[in-house]
């Protein structure tokens, strides 16, 4: 794939030139299939991190038979490095309650919750006045689906929508096996569709601009244009909506301070691509659908950035299950012990192989992802863990 | 007729119903996949994860106990890949556990040993992150929790959520910290703990077990001042051939009977004598608060309900406070032994009742915390000096250096050593209802129950909750009250049974007269003392071999045991007497809920 | 004990007596009292036919819900990796020695405890830390004496 030429876009932060509101009311004149078909066209996929096609996603919880469903926007925004969706709410929430009322009317639900992490409680009170005026709307156009805010607790494995789920029904959010999925049996044991915020707001635009343009943004597998968490060592620090498939190179020439060595994407959960391979890499939907940039330069220890990750995914992990619980702790252990010597520093080998386990085995995205930065860190600055 | 999906595994296709799990359709296929969360009594956790395999078309690897089968999957349970992922997986268990096994009580009876040795572990592969700072939980007088062999595998806190609606372990924290605790890590002494033990036979390791006392029996056998006395519940004997090389569901009782007396223990008692006893009270227990609803108008709680079962009275103690009057005031066939052993059988051995040690061989755990209830010393010393298990007769046993499977049979000694056979089948669900019934009947008609062969059916088996009625015609004039009268019976196991029997009654809408309840998921044979592993099928073979007992046995109506009528004759005068009242029967007490 | 009887009276009526209501009702005894007490958590746990360890397990789970009696001042001091680059120890260190605790501690009468914590959502504007419900962002040592020093003037 060639390199693309980074490109600004202003998608999802336009100022509303046609009201949200508006784009609902006009969506909801034409057929459902239709919309969802729109959808599937587009390309769009989950901007939560695991980036499922989210056409089908609505596509199948429309499917199901049902006397109940729901939709939940997933505002459990903890991945370390992302914070589009603080912004989203702040600046754009009315793209975002379409986008759920959209999908409601798709799928047939009454009833939709913003779970909101409880470290963004802050924002209750602007969202809640968002929502009056959202129910007003929708009463006027004659719309049965009632939006309630469901305030988070503190935990970020809470991001995974079945953990989310669980928590919402009052008990400690642990990730369900799977199947069943969310779509067949979520809240309460109703189909429920769990989008993020980026992706709700990303669905109206959608239905506002229509598949064909939105697919005019990016390449040809990746569409459309994605709000990008721009963290570390960089002067741009922010929330930048860029177009997909851009090279590192050129995102790092445009965010970095000069002298980046390395970029996290995708967040504590993605990759570490170091500066050799920036020219290579492409920003795409496999390593950032979450949209977390952390950019380190050259006087950040690789060592004391894995630790941070390893001690917050032990932290983190709900505990439940074996290769994430203990797998966690020894990868933490497992790098202090070779940087002081008491292991040989092949036991980074075994470490590997080890979160190779913990991907293969565990329950959900938290402990299959580990490898990711893991691996990548490991494999790319292995002296600087040894030394 | 359910769906049914075909799928393939190892190469072998598989027709299994729409619903069942990848592990139940490779059972059936006789593939042995290794399991350590899963437990045939319990729902899916798929958290141990050591039951991965490969599934076609999938990147990751699949947990067969919690994934579906689907129509057409491909699946590999022994690749490369696959044991390496299980091995693994064992080795961070292993990492987090306390290795200590040449100490452990369940050495060469736990799962995660069993599975670390096929997979042959590297102890040393990884670093340990076993915790330092965990202390053993030893306040309880039936079960000691150690955190440090604890895999997280949350068997116990399902138990005690799906079989005992108890929920006094809960799983707590998050991440490297998540453990299993209590509510504020309180101890378990200070909980709504039952002390049913079933936490422990569904535990994989040694992290629940139960508070062992043989060392302190062995001491007083040893002590030649010390007049040791044993006996031992019917369950005990269908069950303890299989911690000594018997099938699942042989009766050792004549062997057990013979090791006991060669281990030193100065008398070998029957605990089904003082179940035949449990059951003359209790029937005119019965028939009293009948015969005062009927006849005096006077406000009894009814339906009555058994109190043989020492975790199903802490837990009504605990949940249903306000309502325990409906318990029987019979102490249970434990506690009449021991308070009997230390006044009517000390007076007639002319033995010091201070230099007798009273011990009681069960299939329980709640019966050593019973034994220790404050209110159990009505004989003036500690009726009941410890409450040993079936585990720990089946080591003592072992300890002893005797080869059980070649002993000669012997009978248990005498007095209170007699027993019938409605007193063996206290040991099954449903077995201290149908007791009760071939004694009451009779008394109440002067006639045999009318079941084939005093075998009242209907109380019998699994079902968790049993009910049947008998129709008293022809009564005795005595018990004319009850002429045309058809009483109600119900009878359930597992406490979560007995949550919905309760229920009911609080809701004032209980039909039944009398209810047996049993804490434990088929009786006490399937107690928390029972050997490990239990499940439905094992079970089923003890249930089995316990009415066998009972057909063997010449006698089989309480009230025509000889050693009954000799010691109402001798001693206790009448049911329901001065002594009976002071040394049978106690008081409950209300506790908290958590 | 009344009270706490009272509070949790009013969120079951606010919330609804299922399981699904619970994290509301344990959100709502902690905004009026600061923190999960044995009495509150009993009171739900009997008003919601829960078990009480099962509450506990859950409060356990989520960081923002704590079982025992700490400052009136919660500080939270994002340690994620980006705030951790832009100067977190001092942050740390700064608060430290104000107010005479370490991380994990609370200071005596309850006024102030420190912690840290996973990821606030504020890596463009790092180093970050929350008191209570407010944020604070861009910090140093200079602006956090400064902020903490207007708690403990105004608001102690």
């Amino acid at each position: 794939m060639s390199n693309n030429k980074l490109r600004k876009v202003d998608v999802i932060f336009s100022p509303y030139s046609v009201a949200p509101y508006e784009i609902l009311k006009n969506t909801m004149r034409r057929p459902k299939d239709e919309v969802v078909q729109e959808l599937i066209d587009s390309g769009l996929r989950g901007r939560g991190g695991a980036g499922f096609p989210t056409g089908l996603k609505w596509k199948f919880a429309k499917q199901q038979q049902s006397d109940q469903k729901y939709v939940i926007c997933n505002a459990d925004e903890g991945e370390p490095g992302t914070f589009k969706d603080r912004k989203l709410l702040v600046e754009v929430p009315r793209k975002v309650i379409s986008g759920m009322a959209i999908c409601a009317w798709v799928i047939g639900a009454t009833k939709g919750y913003i779970y909101l992490r409880r470290e963004y409680r802050y924002l209750i009170q602007d969202i809640e006045k968002e929502l009056d005026l959202y129910h007003k709307h929708a009463a006027e156009i004659g719309l049965d689906f009632k939006i309630e805010i469901f305030l988070g607790a503190g935990a970020y494995v809470c991001g995974e929508e079945t953990a989310l789920i669980e928590s919402m029904e009052g008990k400690r959010g642990e990730p369900r096996n799977k199947p069943p999925y969310p779509i067949q049996s979520g809240y309460l044991g109703k189909p429920t569709v769990v989008n993020n915020v980026e992706t709700f707001a990303s669905a109206t635009m959608v239905c506002r601009i229509g598949a064909n343009e939105y697919k005019k943004f990016g390449t040809d597998d990746q569409h459309g244009s994605k709000l990008f968490s721009i963290s570390g060592d960089s002067p741009k620090e922010g929330v930048h909506e860029l177009e997909l498939g851009m090279s590192l190179e050129d995102f790092a020439n445009e965010f970095g301070d000069g002298d980046t060595k390395a970029v996290q994407v995708g967040g504590v959960a993605g990759f570490c691509i170091p500066r050799k391979k920036f020219k290579t890499t492409i920003i795409g939907e496999g390593n950032t659908t979450g949209g977390s940039t952390m950019i380190f330069n050259s006087t950040r220890s690789m060592y004391n950035v894995l630790h941070n990750y390893l001690d917050f995914f032990s932290e983190e992990s709900c505990g439940q299950c074996t290769p994430c619980r203990i797998g966690t702790q020894q990868l933490l252990k497992g790098i202090e012990a070779v940087k002081s010597g008491k292991k040989p520093p092949e036991y980074l080998d075994q470490l590997v192989k080890l979160s190779e386990t913990m991907r293969l085995t565990s329950k959900c995205g938290l402990g299959q992802s580990v490898t990711n930065s893991f691996s990548s860190i490991v494999k790319n600055f292995r002296e600087e863990m040894i030394y | 007729m359910a769906e049914l999906v075909k799928l393939n595994i190892d190469g072998i296709d598989v027709q299994i119903e729409k619903g069942q799990s990848i592990l139940d359709a490779a059972k059936k296929v006789n593939i042995r996949i290794p399991t350590l969360c899963h437990h045939e009594d319990l729902c899916v956790a798929g958290n141990c994860r050591v039951c991965v395999v490969e599934q076609e078309g999938r990147n990751t690897l699949t947990p067969s106990c919690a994934t579906p089968a689907e129509e057409g999957m491909v699946i590999k349970t022994s690749t490369p890949k696959v044991r390496r992922a299980r091995k693994d997986l064992m080795a961070l268990l292993v990492s987090e556990h306390n290795t200590q096994c040449t100490t452990c009580y369940r050495s060469t009876n736990c799962e995660l040993q069993d599975l670390a040795a096929e997979y042959n572990v590297d102890n040393n592969i990884y670093l340990s992150v076993l915790k330092e700072d965990l202390e053993i939980d030893k306040s309880s007088w039936s079960i000691e929790k150690d955190d440090s062999k604890c895999i997280r595998c949350q068997r116990c806190v399902r138990t005690c959520a799906e079989l005992q609606h108890v929920n006094a372990l809960a799983v707590t924290e998050r991440g490297r910290d998540m453990k299993i605790s209590t509510f504020m890590h309180l101890p378990m002494n200070e909980i709504v703990c039952t002390n049913c033990g079933q936490c422990i036979t569904h535990c994989p390791t040694g992290a629940l077990t139960e508070r062992r006392y043989y060392d302190e029996i062995w001491e007083a056998i040893d002590d030649p001042e010390k007049h040791v006395v044993i006996n031992t519940a019917p369950s005990v004997r269908v069950a303890l051939g299989e911690m000594l090389g018997f099938p699942v569901g042989t009766r050792v009782t004549g062997k057990m009977v013979t090791a006991l007396k060669k281990m030193g223990f100065d008398s070998v008692l029957d605990t089904d004598f003082s179940a035949d006893l449990t059951i003359i009270e209790e029937a005119n227990e019965l028939l009293q608060r009948l015969k005062d609803a009927l006849v005096h108008k006077k406000d009894v709680a009814l339906p009555m309900i058994t109190s043989c079962s020492p975790g199903w009275v802490k837990f009504i103690e605990h949940m249903y406070p306000e309502h325990l009057a409906h318990l029987s005031s019979c102490k249970s066939p434990q506690q009449m032994f021991g308070a009997l052993t230390k006044t009517y059988y000390a007076e007639k051995k002319g033995i010091d009742p201070s230099k007798i040690i009273s011990v009681a061989g069960m299939p329980c755990a709640a019966k050593k915390y019973e034994a220790n209830r404050p209110e159990m010393r009505d004989s003036g010393y500690h009726d009941v000096d410890a409450g040993l298990t079936t585990r720990e007769i089946g080591h003592m046993i072992k300890q002893s250096g005797i080869n059980f499977l070649e002993l000669e049979d012997s009978n248990f000694d005498s007095i209170m050593g007699e027993s019938s056979g409605a007193g063996v089948i206290f040991g099954a669900t449903g077995g201290v209802m149908e007791a009760a019934l071939r004694t009451a009947y009779f008394v109440i008609t002067g006639r045999p129950v009318p079941f084939d062969n005093l075998n009242i059916t209907p109380v019998r088996g699994l079902k968790g909750i049993k009910e049947t009625s008998v129709k008293f015609e022809n009564c005795l004039p005595e018990y004319s009250f009850l002429e045309g009268v058809e009483a109600k019976f119900a009878i359930a196991h597992g406490l979560i049974n007995a949550r919905q029997i309760m229920d009911q009654i609080v809701a004032g809408e209980s039909p039944y007269h009398f209810i047996e309840i049993m804490a434990c998921p088929g009786g006490c044979i399937g107690g928390g003392g029972q050997p490990i592993p239990t499940n439905d099928e094992i079970r089923k073979k003890r249930i089995k071999a316990i009415y066998d007992e009972d057909m063997n046995k010449p006698i089989r109506m309480s009230h025509e045991n000889p050693e009954i009528i000799k010691i109402y004759e001798d001693f206790l005068q009448k049911p329901l007497g001065e002594k009976s009242h002071h040394l049978l029967h106690t008081k409950y007490r209300k506790r908290k809920r958590y | 004990m009344a009270e706490v009887k009272e509070l949790v009276n009013e969120l079951v009526d606010k919330y609804g007596r299922e399981r699904k209501s619970l994290l509301p009702i344990l959100q709502g005894i902690h905004l009026e009292r600061n923190y999960l007490s044995k009495e509150a958590m009993l009171e739900v746990a009997k008003q919601l036919d829960l078990s009480a360890a099962e509450i506990y397990g859950t409060a356990s789970f989520y960081s923002f819900l704590d079982t025992k009696a700490d400052g009136k001042y919660k500080i939270r001091v994002c340690k994620s990796i980006t705030c951790e680059m832009k100067g977190k120890s001092d942050i740390i260190k700064t608060l430290e020695d104000m107010l005479k605790i370490k991380v994990g501690e609370t200071t005596e009468g309850k006024r102030f405890s420190l912690l840290e914590t996973n990821c606030l959502g504020l890596c463009d504007q790092g180093p970050a830390m929350l008191i209570n419900e407010e944020y604070y962002t861009k910090l140093t040592a200079a602006k956090v004496r400064k902020i903490l020093g207007e708690y403990i003037r105004n608001k102690y």
